[in-house]
């Protein structure tokens, strides 16, 4: 018997020992009713742990304990997850918190200054303030130099304005929109980039490729869209000023204000000045024009965010003026003289448009959109003595709605356009000098958008267009994302484009030169040319990886624009330059592979490689594009500080160009056949003292790199050899400006 | 007298017919933790029929679906979400279909979870 005792006691003593400590509680709802029975099914586990268990019914558990576990994690879907330390097993009473009532998270991951797009079925790049500030200087046609997708040449040695190309073409054959109205075309082709200034722009989406239906037929090769400051995002006050060396000085100002609850408005005024005259190249003629431009936008923005309505209204007022020249031309005396050659060209334009736009408020997915946009623009201008006039008034309008068929994985847009365009030409240049005619269309457009809400998505649009001039005609454009696997996209692309060529407004440089013009009839509608059309087929892959941790992305492009008619701008004759409807071939083809690697935090690179061979059947045989160089290569690395507490940071950037060699047109042997292939170096380094002030500097062209002879017969403009359009680089040496931001919010 | 109980009859049953919304705004939690999860919580949302409209919220965890009634309900959305592996408040996820998540997607798992906030 005393055993037994004894063994008992042991066998107690032992069991107390090894029994493992349980930790019991109840988990309830803290917004739960009064009679709360608790949670049902909380997880429960100890931090770090596979021990783990869930609640019963009642809302009690009960979980292994060991004085090493400490932190209890409890939770439940949909509410907060809690930790509690705990120290004993002291059974617990635990209310968890609903996680809706949780405040926002905030995200704070950086976003890249341009984006290639993972999502969207077309082919685009979004470039947001940050890269446009990349390269300060100073309206929309200086914005792309730090992308490579597209192109920036110049277009004469006169006025220095840049030309953007894309896929081996010029922009008339771009699509250019300012907040999805068409915007630069007409009239406005040739100067219209720089008649943007760049603090206004927001964003810039470029899409390659055939693009939407829904913004009209005349996209060939791609379109850029830009998205200007919002009174209700953009700053309180904000002052940008800007001067360089080549003497221009710009200055921008923006003011916004909320009227009421729902109505805010913003006034942007610019101002642009060129006064200096410099002719660093000795050639009596001026580097740079003289310049003037006043540019006054004021919008106004209504948001009704209940009622889902959101509606902008703009105005714009423009005026601007440019001289070039030779140096002594006084366009009061000389105007018209046969012994100084000068030229001047003066710009207004008005704009104003109006955006409706209601989202259905209990139907995330349906929306209507409403545009109309008027434009007056009206350039005077001479070069030498020959006078070129236009008036270009413009009407646009479009409606659009959006919804979906069965789920938001088809989605579908409709909608109808209207576009009146009025044109008066005189053209000193020709015979019968008087180019007056009126466009008009009336369109409807269907796009239907497939996406499987994984890895594949369609759209497939199609317009259908009654044009006075252009006839009735339909315009497909299909759009393919497929995702093999991972961060791989591959995008294809297939569309059709049609648009009336503006020959001497895209052209105008051509008058600053002795060759006489000439337009070979074919019988068509606008200046005896028939419309050009071509056919776009894309494809392209953008891959995502990680390098030794670091992001980084590849993208491989290839486009082909396929012309089945075109107004063929020959000036293969050096004393000529004729327009002629397309007899044959005329094939654009582009290969661009793109890298984006990011080095350390905040240190990014950019690579990109381009090949271009672009050639069509000219008169005289088949020839590759004049001034197009083959290959180009681009760099650009940027590094940022680390943002210190006071917002203060230091910005750096350097975009390198390579420019292969490009074929000249025939001079009679005043240039070689091809141009020598050259670089270009530009850098920036801002400095951002907090968030209202910073300021910048920068370098242009730094390795000074100039074309030797930018004027053909410069020493006799009024002879037969006068020419200033065969310009293949910067006739400008280096630059260098520097320029202040203040902003007050 | 038996016209007036028809009458009733039809309003009442009527009545109950337009209860029921072509678009209805429902949402509800769903456990989860990442854009991988996002992207499969809205696709099988989708794909259930009766849903035009899916949107899960990463930092809230919140799905919010139109659906018309007439077609489906949030009982039948939760079950197909759970049967892919998510969680809703009213249907556990199976085990087979948890075990097949992408590890990333392990929203049980404690450390899945503090990493993909770390990343936020």
């Amino acid at each position: 018997m005393k055993r037994f005792f004894i063994v008992s006691i042991f066998l107690l003593i032992s069991s107390s020992l090894f029994a493992q400590k349980e930790l019991k509680g109840v988990i309830k709802d803290k917004n739960g009713p009064k009679d709360n029975l608790g949670v049902y099914g909380a997880n429960i586990h100890w931090l770090n742990t596979e021990v783990g268990t869930t609640t019963n019914k009642k809302g009690m558990f009960s979980i292994p304990y060991k004085k090493e576990y400490r932190k209890l994690i409890i939770s439940f879907v949909g509410y907060k997850i809690d930790t509690i330390i705990v120290n004993s097993t002291k059974p617990i009473n635990h209310y968890l918190t609903e996680s809706n009532t949780l405040e926002e998270v905030a995200i704070t991951a950086k976003k890249d200054a341009t984006q290639r797009s993972y999502l969207q079925t077309q082919n685009l790049v979004t470039i947001n303030s940050e890269e446009l500030l990349k390269a300060a200087c100073c309206n929309l046609s200086e914005s792309f130099e730090t992308n490579p997708s597209i192109d920036v040449n110049f277009s004469d040695a006169l006025t220095g304005t840049k030309q953007i190309q894309m896929l081996g073409l010029t922009s008339p054959y771009l699509l250019i929109t300012q907040e999805n109205i068409p915007s630069i075309r007409g009239a406005a082709q040739a100067f219209g980039l720089t008649f943007t200034p760049g603090t206004w722009v927001e964003s810039i989406q470029i899409t390659k490729g055939a693009g939407s239906v829904i913004n009209g037929f005349e996209s060939i090769s791609g379109q850029i869209n830009t998205e200007l400051v919002k009174p209700s995002t953009n700053h309180k006050f904000y002052l940008n000023a800007y001067g360089a060396m080549g003497g221009r000085f710009e200055l921008n100002t923006h003011f916004n204000q909320k009227v009421s609850e729902k109505w805010q408005t913003g006034l942007y005024v610019h101002g642009n000045y060129r006064g200096e005259k410099f002719d660093k190249n000795s050639d009596n003629f001026l580097d740079n024009p003289l310049a003037e431009q006043i540019n006054v936008m004021n919008r106004w923005q209504y948001t009704d965010a209940e009622k889902g309505w959101v509606s902008f209204i703009n105005f714009r007022y423009l005026d601007d003026s440019k001289q070039v020249g030779e140096v002594d031309f006084n366009p009061k005396e000389d105007r018209g003289s046969n012994t100084v050659w000068g030229s001047e060209i003066k710009t207004k334009r008005f704009d104003t448009s109006v955006k409706v736009g209601y989202v259905f408020p209990d139907l995330p997915f349906q929306n209507m959109g409403f545009q109309a946009a008027y434009s007056n623009h009206e350039q005077d201008s001479y070069f030498g003595l020959r006078e070129y006039n236009i008036k270009h008034q413009s009407f646009y309008s479009n409606f659009m709605f959006s919804s979906i068929i069965g789920d938001t994985r088809n989605k579908f847009k409709t909608g109808a356009s209207f576009t009146y365009d009025k044109y008066d030409e005189f053209v000193s240049a020709v015979m019968n000098s008087n180019f007056d005619r009126n466009e008009n269309s009336i369109g409807a457009f269907f796009e239907y958008a497939y996406d499987n809400a994984d890895n594949l998505s369609v759209t497939a649009g199609l317009r259908l267009d009654y044009h006075n001039l252009l006839g009735t005609f339909v315009t497909p454009r299909l759009h393919m994302r497929y995702v093999p696997l991972g961060r791989g996209v591959l995008r294809v692309s297939v569309g059709r484009g049609k648009r009336s060529a503006n020959i001497f407004a895209e052209n105008q440089q051509f008058f600053a030169s002795s060759r006489t013009v000439t337009i070979e009839n074919s019988g068509g509608n606008i200046y005896g040319l028939d419309p050009e059309v071509a056919w776009n087929y894309g494809v392209s892959f953008l891959q995502g990886y990680k390098l030794f941790g670091r992001k980084g992305d590849v993208t491989f492009d290839f486009y082909q624009t396929n012309f089945s008619n075109q107004v063929v701008v020959d000036w293969e004759n050096p004393q000529e330059i004729s327009f002629y409807n397309l007899e044959g071939k005329s094939i654009a083809n582009s290969f661009q592979v793109e890298v984006n690697q990011n080095i350390i935090p905040y240190f990014n690179t950019r690579f990109s490689y381009k090949f271009y061979d672009v050639s069509t059947d000219y008169k005289s045989g088949n020839l590759a594009k004049a001034l197009q160089a083959k290959h180009r290569f681009f760099a650009n690395v940027s590094y940022e500080t680390k943002t210190e507490d006071n917002d203060a940071s230091w910005k750096f950037d350097v975009t390198y160009n390579w420019i292969g060699e490009q074929r000249l047109p025939d001079t009679n042997n005043q240039l070689p056949i091809y141009s020598d292939s050259y670089n270009l170096l530009n850098t920036q380094i801002t400095k951002v003292f907090s968030k209202k002030f910073e300021v910048y500097a920068g370098a242009e062209n730094i390795t000074n790199y100039k074309q030797k002879n930018p004027i053909l017969g410069s020493d006799n403009p009024f002879g037969a050899n006068f020419d200033t359009t065969i310009i293949y680089a910067p006739v400008f040496g280096s630059n260098f400006y520097t320029g202040l931001r203040f902003k007050i919010d | 007298m038996k016209n007036i109980f028809l009458l009733v009859a039809v309003l009442l049953l009527s009545t109950s017919v337009f209860a029921q919304k072509k678009n209805a705004k429902v949402s509800f939690e769903v456990d989860g933790v990442c854009m991988m999860c996002k992207k499969r919580i809205e696709k099988a949302a989708l794909k259930t029929k009766g849903v035009k409209f899916a949107q899960w919220d990463v930092n809230t965890h919140k799905l919010s679906l139109i659906i018309d009634e007439h077609k489906t309900n949030t009982e039948t959305v939760k079950k197909t979400i759970a049967s892919i592996g998510h969680d809703t408040k009213d249907f556990k996820a199976p085990k087979e279909a948890y075990d097949n998540l992408h590890e990333c997607c392990k929203y049980r798992d404690e450390e899945v979870q503090e990493d993909h906030k770390k990343k936020n």
